[in-house]
């Protein structure tokens, strides 16, 4: 049985046998798995995007609704807001120290992750159904 | 608060020290039992000379946090598509102004830098390219590639439209 983490001892003896916290790679792990997978969504992204250069509205619409780009646009919103917040996160933690806005700066940005991951896969959606 | 007690030794010419001084402690970390007050510090960033890798790996965080406030304008687009034929309008007179332009150049070349490091970290992640020439040329071409594909995609762009 572990013995009570004693405040004024080193960080080590205070964390040795109590076991790993079991979640601890979980965001590291995830990171890699969305920038694999932001690799060739990012280029099919920007293939798209320069597909629409010169379009009409009509155009864009009809080729932003099809449903090849849409997927990819979708998969690469989803990967991307994902990634984007685990980024934001570990600047966060690595350059906000004051206990209370690193509170306020990581629930911020979820906030904004999560509003700007609805936003776009909506906007491509109501493109692909109407 | 690292930086006060660092610059203050470095003020009263104390040299480059790797322990806090007793001098320059304000509040012991761990208590007062006097063992913690002469641990090793990092030497701050401002102590090293500035070398290709180090910048690189800020400016992949940079890059990152650029697309991060980048992607306000892919769902400005987005939804602008979506609602109508004037918010479209709108958006893409904006975007096509000269600011717009250059906003979605710095876009696309953070786009491309942060990929190439992104693949430059995933080679790494498998424990090769550490070693010091071969750090050096992933850094360069890291640089390098980034760049080319920016002017390529804008090649691209200004022959299509």
């Amino acid at each position: 049985m572990a013995k009570s983490p004693a405040p004024g001892r080193p960080v080590m003896s205070r964390v040795r046998f109590l076991g790993s916290a079991k979640s601890g790679t979980a965001d590291a792990w995830n990171m890699r798995i969305t920038s694999v997978a932001l690799v060739p969504l990012s280029i099919a992204f920007v293939a798209i995007v320069l597909s629409l250069l010169g379009k009409d509205y009509a155009a864009v619409r009809a080729e932003l609704g099809h449903p090849l780009p849409a997927i990819l646009m979708l998969l690469f919103i989803l990967s991307g807001v994902f990634h984007m917040k685990l980024g934001m996160q570990s600047i966060i933690d690595d350059y906000v120290h004051a206990a209370q806005l690193k509170e306020w700066a990581l629930i911020g940005n979820l906030f904004f992750s999560a509003c700007i991951g609805l936003a776009c896969i909506y906007a491509v959606l109501k493109l692909s159904v109407t | 608060m690292y930086a006060l007690p660092w610059r203050a030794n470095c003020i009263r010419g104390r040299g480059i020290e790797f322990f806090r001084g007793e001098s320059s402690m304000t509040e012991p970390e761990f208590g007062a039992s006097g063992i913690e007050k002469r641990r090793p510090l990092s030497p701050h960033l401002q102590i090293y000379r500035p070398m290709l890798t180090m910048m690189m790996s800020i400016a992949h965080r940079i890059t990152g946090a650029a697309l991060y406030f980048g992607t306000l304008l892919l769902a400005w687009f987005l939804i602008a598509v979506s609602t109508g034929g004037g918010a479209y309008d709108a958006a893409t007179y904006c975007l096509n102004s000269i600011a717009g332009k250059l906003i979605l150049f710095g876009f696309t070349w953070a786009l491309f830098h942060h990929l190439l490091g992104g693949i430059r970290h995933a080679i790494w992640d498998t424990g090769h390219g550490l070693d010091h020439p071969q750090r050096e040329w992933l850094a360069r071409a890291t640089l390098f590639g980034g760049v080319v594909l920016t002017v390529t995609v804008w090649t691209i762009a200004f022959l299509v439209r």
